[in-house]
């Protein structure tokens, strides 16, 4: 495959040496053939290395230091796209060195971690940094030994001209192919060639993880600087008065700083902060609404009864249908308020000097820290420098940078380094959440028990929009109305791993269970008629590829065998989001009226996998996500503080509670589409529609232990 | 502020800090020990597990003077090349998401596999139920748990 280099991107800033090159250091580092090299420290490396582009430098040694600029968070991004300009290049995984890339706008386009969307974004710049290097280190080969570019073959780091018998290693090729200019387009590889994509790479990050180094943001030390611990007032209220004198009295405090509605005190270590933020006094008055979670209950059944709502989707005659409808089934499902809880808490370094900013620590939008820093200063951009650590998990959370300008004004306000650390009750309590939601659907079928009719109707807090219009069932319905409703809440709420859709797959998923059901049809069948009625007779736009969704319906029918055998109750759940297909069937078998959870069938279409270590990793760990909050968690507000402030009460799946998850991959042979998210929203659904295949008992709202229909069912989880 | 004298990783450490000052603060603002991890603070998630004499600790509730001339282990002195038994098995099974807690279910699986060597399937889950997993990895704790259980 030919491709453009599309030299003119950012990325492909041509190639500079910019480090000096060509170092020997005492031994012979110019065979692969001798024996076992001295490993060389990354910064030895670095040293030495000459720069290809902005994802790759190699140093004479033969060393390849591949840069991943996005955040690594737990999605393995650290590993997979380093993996994939490997697998261009001919490169030697084993002297392959992983560095993570600091934000730099010049060099990387989006250098964020949201939206399941870095791998579709970057996969084909990756393979094109690996080819163009590949391509100037045979053209730099081919010129030193004065043979056709064409007889020249590169594997495993290693350079061979088969008629002459001469090799050599990319190391002895990089000063004269740092000097020549990039193609105007290279040749990918064919993907069935592929020998390192598609591998169970292992975690670049493994060995320090498990031996402790510090890595995280919450691990970042400086010589000089100040720990902060701040208290932020409850949504919906303002400081009035703050009373400080004791927490100034603990020993190791040096300063209590106040600014817009958070008060910090600040020390020389952790544990007195804790201790002051206790004795702080602060008084607050109403500064807006101030929200409960009773008002909610009632607030939404106002506005689903009569709030103005956008139309998002209107196909058809949604009047005439419900009117000559055999069959009308209705129903209506919520969930709870969510915090993200990663489980490194909210920190952040800065440093605020005369006239630039330091930042480093976790954050999923790089950029975005630097933008809100310059604002609020009033300085350039450039003037930001922002240092990505890894990220003991995100969520969501870390998209946004409320927790880095925090930093930054305590910064400013102290004149001097900061690092500010939130406790696991500030990380509840001082959230930005995953809003509840309440949904209303309805449904009209025909005498032949067809769905003729379909009615969406979602209140959310600003969301903007609840609905996911162009989502199955869409396309496969005549008639169709979906609204949304948005509420404008004091209370901050953001982007929640797989925003929208972890709650809504949940709710179309089981509404389309009951409408299935009411009409006497097999869940899975209802799905498949819907779906190719979609293929042959599109209605209105699609979001989906209604192909790629019948092929992970059809192997999650096969794969969990569906419906054969009758002492398992199964439940049904497919969802496509983040440009992936995931169906999931969970089994429930009943034994002296006990259900028994055993295993949950995931089948995926993420398109070509690169990782399957990583990819099992996203679909079982989106699972574990999405059952742990269907099933246990909940945020309640009163008078605008959650009333969960850490995890006794804040309930998170544990280990017991997680069954065998049984996973496969589609081989649909796309480019690799997101896998952070998609398999969450599925699972919820897949769960409840077993449930109540098991015991009859309809879960319409999470988390489903707090629901009166399930307190009497005594689920028993087994493990795998 | 009193002084503390402490054993960690076979290496004396004086202290100055106040008597109850966690030794997970201790381990992380006064020794530099930051593989030690801060998660819930309340006995909750496990991330922040130490040996002390051998036990599981919980670190972020064990007060410094609790600790008296008790052997203190971290993440940091569990081997000295990074491979005992269970971060071998770690590593082979590829465990970790985000990593954040692997340290904590590390040395819970470590200190739990001393007590019983051969653990059944059951016993790992109720051992390791006490440290959470926000990312979701529990599976591959269990298979590196039996796997460190048969390797040793
Ligand atoms: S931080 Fe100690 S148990 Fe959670
Ligand atoms: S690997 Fe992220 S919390 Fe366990």
């Amino acid at each position: 495959m030919k491709t453009q280099t599309g030299t003119s991107r950012r990325d492909f800033l041509k190639i500079a040496g910019t480090t000096a090159g060509g170092l020997v250091i005492g031994f012979n580092w110019f065979s692969c053939d001798s024996p076992k090299m001295e490993v060389l420290s990354i910064e030895q490396v670095l040293a030495q290395a000459k720069s290809f582009n902005s994802f790759l430098s190699i140093s004479p040694t033969g060393d390849v230091v591949i840069y991943s600029p996005n955040p690594e968070l737990g999605q393995n991004i650290k590993t997979s796209f380093p993996m994939v300009v490997a697998e261009e290049l001919e490169a030697d995984w084993e002297k392959v060195r992983v560095v993570q890339a600091n934000l730099d706008p010049q060099k990387y386009e989006r250098q964020l971690t949201g939206g399941s969307g870095a791998m579709p974004h970057s996969w084909e710049r990756l393979r094109k940094a690996g080819a163009t290097a590949k391509f100037l280190l045979v053209t730099a080969a081919a010129q030193t030994w004065n043979v056709p570019v064409t007889e020249i073959t590169v594997s495993k780091g290693m350079i061979r001209h088969e008629g002459s018998g001469k090799k050599g290693h990319f190391g002895e090729f990089v000063d004269l192919a740092s000097t020549l200019s990039a193609p105007e387009e290279v040749t990918l590889k064919d993907k069935k060639d592929f020998t390192i994509i598609g591998t169970p790479i292992k975690n670049v990050d493994a060995k320090d993880m498990y031996t402790g180094k510090p890595m995280y943001g919450l691990d970042f030390h400086r010589e000089g600087m100040y720990y902060a611990m701040i208290q932020r007032a409850p949504f919906g209220m303002k400081i009035s008065n703050v009373e400080d004198s004791a927490a100034r009295g603990v020993l190791g405090v040096t300063n209590v700083v106040t600014f817009g509605s958070s008060v910090a005190v600040v020390g020389t270590s952790t544990w007195p902060l804790m201790k002051a933020k206790k004795l702080l006094k602060i008084s607050y008055e109403p500064d807006g609404i101030v929200e409960s979670t009773t008002d909610h209950d009632k607030l939404f059944a106002d506005l689903l009864a009569t709030g103005k709502a956008d139309v998002k989707r209107k196909d058809g005659d949604v009047a005439s249908a419900f009117k000559s409808a055999a069959k009308i089934v209705t129903a209506e499902y919520q969930c709870p308020f969510l915090a993200h809880s990663p489980m490194e808490p909210e920190n952040f370094f800065a440093h605020v000097q005369a006239d630039k900013v330091e930042l480093v620590g976790p954050t999923q939008t790089p950029d975005r820290a630097r933008q809100e820093t310059a604002r609020l200063l009033g300085i350039p951009p450039e003037n930001v420098s922002v240092e990505i650590t890894r990220l003991g998990g995100g969520f969501g959370r870390r998209l946004r940078a409320d927790y880095v300008i925090e930093a930054v004004e305590v910064s400013r306000a102290i004149q001097a380094p900061v690092k500010v650390t939130w406790s696991r009750e500030d990380e509840l309590t001082g959230g930005a959440y995953r809003p509840a939601v309440r949904y209303r659907f309805e449904a009209a079928l025909d005498a032949a028990g067809t769905l003729i009719g379909y009615k969406l109707r979602g209140v959310g807090m600003n969301a903007g929009n609840t609905t996911r219009e162009t989502n199955f069932p869409s396309g496969a319905v005549d008639h169709v109305l979906i609204e949304s409703i948005d509420h404008a809440s004091s209370i901050t709420t953001n982007a929640w791993r797989a925003p929208i859709t972890n709650f809504l797959a949940y709710a179309e998923q089981s509404f389309l269970d009951e409408v299935a059901l009411a009409v006497g049809k097999d869940p899975v069948d209802f799905r498949l008629e819907l779906l190719s009625r979609a293929k042959t007779n599109p209605v209105g736009a699609l979001g989906y590829d209604v192909d790629r969704m019948i092929g992970v319906v059809k192997m999650a029918k096969e794969k969990s065998n569906w419906g054969k055998n009758s002492s398992v109750k199964q439940g049904f759940s497919v969802y496509f989001s983040h440009k992936s297909y995931v169906a999931q069937v969970a089994d429930i078998e009943v034994s002296g009226g006990i259900p028994t959870l055993k295993k949950i069938t995931a089948v995926t279409d993420c398109g070509l996998v690169v990782n399957p270590t990583g990819a099992n990793h996203q679909v079982r760990g989106g699972i574990v996500d999405g059952m742990g909050h269907a099933m246990y968690t909940n945020l309640t507000f009163e008078a605008g503080v959650p009333k969960q402030r850490n995890f006794d009460t804040y309930r998170l799946i544990r280990l017991k509670e997680v069954p065998e998850i049984e996973t496969h991959f589609v081989d649909s042979g796309f480019d690799p589409t997101g896998l952070g998210e998609p398999a969450l929203p599925p699972t919820g659904g897949a769960i409840a529609n077993a449930i109540f295949a098991a015991t009859g008992r309809r879960l319409r709202s999470q988390p489903f232990i707090e629901q009166k229909e399930f307190s009497d069912i005594q689920l028993q989880i087994k493990r795998a | 502020m009193a002084n503390f004298t402490l054993k960690v990783n076979g290496t004396t450490h004086q202290v100055e800090v106040e008597d109850d000052t966690p030794l997970l603060w201790v381990l992380r603002d006064q020794l530099n020990l930051v593989g030690t991890k801060f998660s819930c603070g309340i006995a909750q998630c496990g991330a922040c597990t130490v040996h002390v004499n051998g036990n599981a600790t919980f670190s972020c509730v064990t007060p410094v003077s609790s600790i008296g001339n008790s052997e203190v282990t971290t993440i940091e002195g569990l081997s000295k090349e990074g491979n005992h038994p269970v971060q071998k098995a770690w590593e082979e099974v590829d465990v970790a998401q985000c990593g954040y807690c692997q340290a904590g279910q590390i040395m819970n699986a470590a200190a739990f596999l001393e007590q019983n060597p051969t653990p059944t399937l059951e016993e790992i889950d109720n051992a390791m139920n006490r440290n959470i997993c926000r990312c979701g990895t529990y599976h591959k704790i269990r298979e590196a748990v039996a796997l460190a259980a048969k390797s040793k």
